[in-house]
């Protein structure tokens, strides 16, 4: 391994990448495939590629899938 | 059930039958009065718990804490639930309602992050310092005779192959970490097409480095 190797990583893109918009698009369908069944990244490839290298879309997921699957985050109705 | 009662209202691709309590909240915002105001009251109160719960998850890469977090989480909440009701018709029951209003809570979080960065900045974003770029990846000091080669290759290539647009991103994001969602405040621009300028641009140097012979040239297997 180079001793760049964290540099040579970011400079690799992925010709499968959604791209910001198409994984806001997606990201609901996303967490709650993830949730279901642990496959999200091979139902939807384009997003999982996106997410390996956008930090900022990777807090949304992070943040959707902690508010939807948390213990305090249920999102289920109350009334 | 009466299937027509679970579809989403003027939606122009595909309807499909919504779970009963998306269409509870889908009927509830498209519908008028007592039962409108409801229904819009709860997911104020949703989203504004989503808020607060992705504002505490985010708290360590803020410098605020207490009311103020509390003030951020309330914004993020108003201008979701805005960005919810005015969308609720292209909701094509593809998750549940609740989930895809969440998203609009969690991103409206991440935007008000970004505005808090400018709060704070002490650097202006077209500030170049490139003896950053090794601390930003990792490089080791200890095996400068490695690297340094590569990077002087890189800001060579940064200078002769960017576009101008390309090279302020590079620079803001790269060497001077700016917040993506930072930067699109600061260009009135959004957060895709940000990130697909700075696509490009790691493309553009990547193949600059493989041409010169800093990088092996790893076509990519899935295009």
């Amino acid at each position: 391994m180079s001793s760049w190797g964290s540099l040579e990583r970011f400079l690799k893109t992925d010709p499968l990448d959604a791209g910001c918009a198409e994984t806001f698009e997606l990201l609901d369908r996303y967490v709650e495939r993830e949730l279901a069944h642990g496959d999200a990244a091979a139902h939807y490839p384009g997003v999982a590629a996106h997410l390996s290298s956008c930090n900022p879309c990777v807090q949304d997921f992070e943040g959707l899938l902690a508010a939807i699957a948390g213990p305090a985050g249920s999102t289920r109705s109350e009334k | 059930m009466a299937s027509a009662d679970l579809t989403v209202p003027d939606c122009p691709v595909e309807s499909r039958a919504l779970d009963p309590e998306s269409a509870t909240w889908v009927r509830g915002l498209g519908g008028s009065g007592a039962v409108h105001d409801e229904t819009v009251a709860r997911l104020h109160e949703l989203l504004l718990r989503v808020a607060r719960g992705e504002v505490r998850r985010r708290r360590g890469q803020l410098a605020i804490a207490g009311p103020e977090l509390d003030d951020l989480a309330h914004q993020a909440a108003a201008d979701a639930l805005i960005g919810v009701v005015a969308k609720v018709t292209q909701f094509r029951g593809e998750s549940r309602f609740t989930t895809w209003a969440c998203k609009f809570a969690i991103f409206e979080v991440s935007t008000k992050i970004g505005r808090h960065f400018w709060q704070h900045a002490t650097a202006p974003m077209e500030a170049e310092d490139w003896d950053r770029l090794p601390d930003r990846f990792g490089l080791d000091p200890a095996r400068v005779a490695e690297w340094r080669d590569v990077v002087a290759a890189l800001r060579r290539a940064v200078d002769d192959e960017l576009t101008d647009h390309q090279r302020r991103i590079f620079v803001a994001i790269v060497l001077n970490g700016t917040p993506l969602d930072a930067l699109v405040l600061e260009l009135g621009s959004n957060r895709n097409a940000i990130y697909k300028t700075l696509f490009d641009a790691r493309r553009k140097l990547r193949a600059s480095l493989v041409a010169h012979g800093y990088l092996e040239d790893h076509a990519s297997r899935r295009k």
